[in-house]
């Protein structure tokens, strides 16, 4: 890490939910609460992990940060612009700085347009000044760095396999040079051996263009692979912000703990000697959350403070976050062993 | 003791609109009494055809020979009527997306007491007492109130263990399961895990885990097979496979897997992509991405042979095998 970390972008206090039907004819909407209290930094270069089971508002995150979703409240601070309250015009002409990748890589692109045409056309909506000339200059710029050959410009995506369809998607991310793209799951529909070669990309790019990333993933190996620092969701706020090695050595949150104990390791010595903090039963309804901590309902440390009090997000050492009441004496009772 | 299972050169075929690909080739292998045998590789290695293959559920334009032995009974001579009598009872399977493979028209109860009724003869009631009990060893809380409910009624956690359940009903020899866990979050995997080697062991069922995730062999399985375009490249133990594995595909899937405990900056990837089964490279199929393939790999495949141990290799290359950046 180089001298002080300059914040990229600022979420404060970002409140998100959905009305949704009620099931029946003449039944009330009712409220989904995605997110709320989220209250964060992104610092300039860095790969900030998202993880979460589904239904914990990762996504939904990655996308009220882009503005692809309008956050109810609370601002989005991009180098100390509020995003939300950005006119329509200039949020467009901020968008090149901002990107995304998708989950399903060939369902993301427009089979009835070329390679060559999806990756220009961020280009055409962004940066209209550009010359047709100009701009294949820059699409088979961005094609060689996510190493797809120039022959494959005139193709159509159902030619490609998935691996490189995801390329065909990171080039289009990167063909603006933004400065940051949320990947929402980027490598999650991939064989493992394409999988791997996909991070190693993002990672070279990373490097290369000096870029910052937000990547969201269930798959906690690989958060922790590519991450600098790690945020954990659990149904719509923040449990728990560290960098990887203090998420992985010394997790403060239940949550944090028992989600790691489920990873699956590919060490079959390691993985049988394993107890597995049984986390029980399963993320509940965000229509109609447990009162207090959220989690206390599969948490077994839990106590009856824990359904009256709402735990505040306490920033510790290192500017670490964690919201549990009862971290220090949950680290005190069960220390975790410094390495696993 | 006898194996449970042998298949001997099982071949899977489809018929394309001018062509015919093999999607599985000559496969053989055992599988032994209460014994977990994962079955690895990526999309188009076979791994999944094979076993819907001995199911019986191949799709129409699909074809199979070989043999698959359940005690002397050979699986695919029998008619569909004969084949009826085994399966569900003898041999069941779970797949990736409960939603799919649940009735959605028919309340839990239902669906499950079916299964009793058909191969065991027992009456409505008696069966629905039965799946009730089931319902609650795979841990579904309530589970005479759940028993009423119908499929999109559960979450996709809950909807897993229902198949479990469900698979499990008649005490099979073997269930096979395919990608079992890929659609849950990574607690309901473990408690699915979890639920597995318990219920394994509890009821003597012989598993066949079908994955591309070597987390997930890595805490349950006894035995791997991993297969690349169709045949199988490397079988033996999971400590042998894993701590010292002896083909390169197997060598390149491990180095390709992030570890939570290790945070290397680069993962060492196989280059290129699986192979597509209509143009299998000759040879090897995988000397294209294959860091130590040499002249004789490109003329000639490399036949499955033993090694110690009851391990098993196809492939020419001999001794100790760098790989990448990692010594």
């Amino acid at each position: 890490m180089n001298q002080t970390p300059v914040n990229l972008l600022e979420i404060r206090n970002v409140k998100k939910t959905f009305s949704i039907s009620g099931g029946g004819f003449l039944s009330r909407p009712l409220t989904l609460t995605a997110l709320e209290d989220i209250n964060f930094t992104i610092r300039k270069g860095e790969t900030l992990g998202i993880v979460g089971e589904s239904g914990s508002g990762k996504s939904t995150l990655g996308r009220c940060i882009l503005q692809l979703l309008s956050p109810d409240q609370g601002q989005v601070l991009w180098l100390g612009q509020d995003l939300t309250k950005l006119p329509a015009e200039e949020m467009r002409r901020r968008r090149q700085d901002l990107q995304i990748i998708f989950q399903d890589p060939l369902a993301s692109l427009n089979p009835r347009m070329t390679v060559g045409e999806i990756i220009a056309d961020p280009l055409r909506t962004l940066r209209p000044e550009l010359s047709k000339e100009q701009r294949r200059e820059r699409v088979l710029k961005t094609m060689a760095a996510v190493g797809l050959l120039p022959e494959m410009i005139n193709r159509y995506p159902h030619e490609f396999s998935g691996g490189q369809a995801q390329r065909i998607g990171i080039a289009r991310a990167l063909v603006t040079e933004p400065k940051l793209i949320v990947c929402d799951e980027p490598v999650s529909a991939l064989d493992v051996s394409i999988q791997a070669q996909i991070l190693n990309l993002l990672a070279e790019l990373k490097d290369a263009f000096g870029l910052t990333l937000i990547f969201i993933s269930h798959n906690l190996s690989v958060v922790r692979h590519v991450s600098d620092r790690i945020l954990v969701l659990y149904l719509g706020r923040i449990v728990e912000l560290a960098t990887g090695d203090e998420i992985y050595l010394d997790p403060r949150h239940p949550y944090t703990r028992a989600l790691l104990t489920a990873v699956p390791i590919p060490d079959p010595k390691l993985a049988r000697k394993r107890s597995i903090d049984g986390l029980k039963g399963e993320i509940p309804s965000p229509i109609n959350p447990p009162s207090g901590c959220t989690f206390r309902t599969r948490c077994r440390f839990a106590e009856a403070q824990c359904a009256e009090t709402r735990p505040p997000l306490e920033t510790l050492e290192s500017g670490r976050l964690v919201a549990c009441l009862r971290w220090r004496e949950i680290e005190a009772a069960e220390p975790i062993a410094g390495s696993a | 003791m006898a194996p449970v299972l042998t298949v001997k050169d099982l071949s899977v075929r489809f018929a394309l609109h001018e062509s015919v690909v093999t999607a599985v080739n000559n496969l053989n292998f055992t599988l032994e009494a209460g014994e977990t045998l994962a079955v690895v590789g990526e999309s188009g290695s076979g791994k999944s055809q094979a076993f819907l293959a001995l199911m019986g559920l191949l799709a129409k334009n699909g074809s199979v020979s070989g043999q698959a032995l359940l005690g002397d009974v050979d699986l695919l001579a029998l008619s569909k009527t004969e084949l009826n009598q085994y399966r569900g009872r003898d041999v069941a399977m779970i797949f990736q997306d409960p939603m799919t493979s649940l009735n959605p028209a028919l309340r839990l109860k239902q669906q499950l007491a079916e299964v009793l009724v058909l191969h065991k003869g027992q009456d409505q009631k008696q069966a629905e007492t039965s799946a009730i009990e089931m319902l609650e060893r795979v841990g579904i809380p309530e589970p005479a109130k759940r028993a009423n409910a119908y499929p999109h009624q559960l979450s996709g956690g809950m909807r897993q263990r229902v198949m479990i359940a469900m698979a499990l009903l008649c005490q099979p020899k073997i269930l096979i399961a395919d990608e079992p866990t890929t659609a849950l979050d990574v607690t309901v995997q473990a408690q699915m895990l979890d639920l597995f080697k318990t219920l394994t062991e509890d009821f003597g069922t012989s598993l066949v885990l079908i994955t591309h995730d070597l987390g997930v062999v890595a805490g349950v399985a006894d035995r791997m097979m991993v297969m690349y375009g169709g045949r199988p490249v490397e079988k033996g133990t999971v400590d042998d496979l894993f701590y010292d594995p002896r083909h390169p595909y197997t060598l390149g899937l491990l180095h390709s897997t992030p570890h939570i405990a290790k945070r290397a900056e680069r993962l060492d990837p196989i280059q290129g992509m699986p192979p597509s089964l209509e143009n299998l490279p000759k040879g090897c199929a995988f000397h294209p991405r294959c860091a130590f393939a040499f002249d004789r790999c490109l003329a000639e495949r490399p036949a499955l042979t033993q090694l110690e141990n009851g391990r098993e290799k196809a492939c020419f290359h001999e001794g100790p095998m760098r790989y990448g950046k990692v010594a």
